[in-house]
């Protein structure tokens, strides 16, 4: 598998690099499904801030740190929020 | 239509998925391997045409900034689409951010919740801020800063009353904002041309340093028009949601 790694004062073994973005990728996949699996709302809305965080760390493992800080923001925080907010109205039982 | 025949349909249309799918997917390059000649020529020339060391923010705000413009207009139309759609319809009512449910006790903020959001309050805007305006040296831009500022006004929600982010979010200012913020990019474009250049020509002086903050001309001036936007939109789209949540009720008793 043909990584990304680019040498640098920071250059890190090619093989750690791999490892971690198989790591990140499948823990990705792994969020993912439990995004979709997981069926009351509350708790599938926090399921999706976590999988923000991840597919953010594996932005930054291949080496996109400005997709990073857009999806940390909007993935992790804005749309959880967003849909947070949502449900609050949605659920709270008219008087 | 008969269940059967749904699932006929359903297993010819997955399969006829599946196998464009993997047509696709067998056509892709390599992972990791770059065909085009873009990439490389702007890696080549950019630093020494824009004197900005961030590089994405040279291909947002000035090769590509056009498109930028059409990203920032998604989102100022989707911030008035929010507040065209959840304004106060006729039968309902304003009511006190206050709970009124008899049978329970108000839940308090949690002192820890509190804390932590008063805590990351203060980091969060100087970050945000930070980002925005070193869009030009640093992976970062005017887009994530903003967002970054707009977390903070959850934030200040999350640390007390809604009434307080009432007065730190007065609507008519985050308008001002947002409409400044957004006219400011087109401006900047539209000065280019009154110059006799083409629109959104990179027409400031770019700075003697490669990566200074002072550097790069128009782009960073663009990346900070960006943030404010950015900020002021999602600041609205939020405020308007929790406005939904808290205030807005069905009209009757």
């Amino acid at each position: 598998m043909n990584t990304l790694a680019v040498h640098t004062a920071y250059t890190v073994p090619v093989g750690m690099m791999a490892a971690l973005q198989i790591t990140l990728l499948v823990l990705v996949a792994v969020g993912a499904t439990a995004v979709v699996l997981i069926r009351a709302p509350v708790r599938q809305v926090l399921m999706l801030s976590i999988y923000g965080v991840l597919l953010a760390v594996l932005f930054l493992a291949f080496q996109a740190p400005d997709v990073t800080l857009s999806e940390l923001t909007i993935g992790a925080v804005l749309l959880p929020v967003v849909i947070l907010l949502t449900l609050a109205k949605v659920r709270k039982p008219e008087q | 239509m008969t269940p059967p025949q749904r699932r006929w349909i359903f297993l010819v249309a997955g399969a006829g998925l599946v196998a464009f799918y993997l047509w696709g997917l067998s056509g892709l390059p390599g992972f990791g391997n770059y065909p085009g000649p873009y990439g490389f020529v702007i890696l080549r020339v950019a630093v020494a045409q824009t004197n900005a060391t961030g590089v994405v923010s040279a291909i947002n705000f000035d090769y590509r900034g056009f498109d930028t413009v059409g990203e920032e207009f998604i989102l100022f139309v989707a911030a008035t689409g929010v507040a065209t759609v959840l304004r106060r319809l006729r039968g309902e009512r304003e009511r006190p951010a206050v709970d009124e449910a008899a049978d329970r006790d108000v839940p308090a903020t949690s002192s820890a919740v509190r804390m932590v959001a008063l805590l990351f309050t203060g980091p969060v805007v100087l970050a945000g801020w930070w980002l925005a305006s070193h869009a030009q040296t640093n992976p970062s831009g005017g887009f994530q800063g903003g967002v970054m500022l707009a977390t903070a006004f959850v934030l200040i929600y999350l640390s007390g009353e809604f009434l307080m982010v009432k007065r730190f979010n007065p609507a008519d200012l985050t308008d001002v904002v947002e409409a400044v913020g957004a006219g400011g990019f087109v401006a900047i474009g539209l000065a280019a041309v009154a110059m006799g250049l083409p629109y959104l020509k990179n027409f400031l002086p770019l700075g003697q340093v490669p990566g200074a903050v002072s550097s790069s001309g128009t782009i960073a001036l663009i990346s900070f028009f960006v943030g404010i936007e950015v900020a002021a939109a999602f600041i609205l789209i939020v405020g308007e949601l929790l406005e939904q949540t808290l205030l807005i009720r069905h009209g009757g008793s």
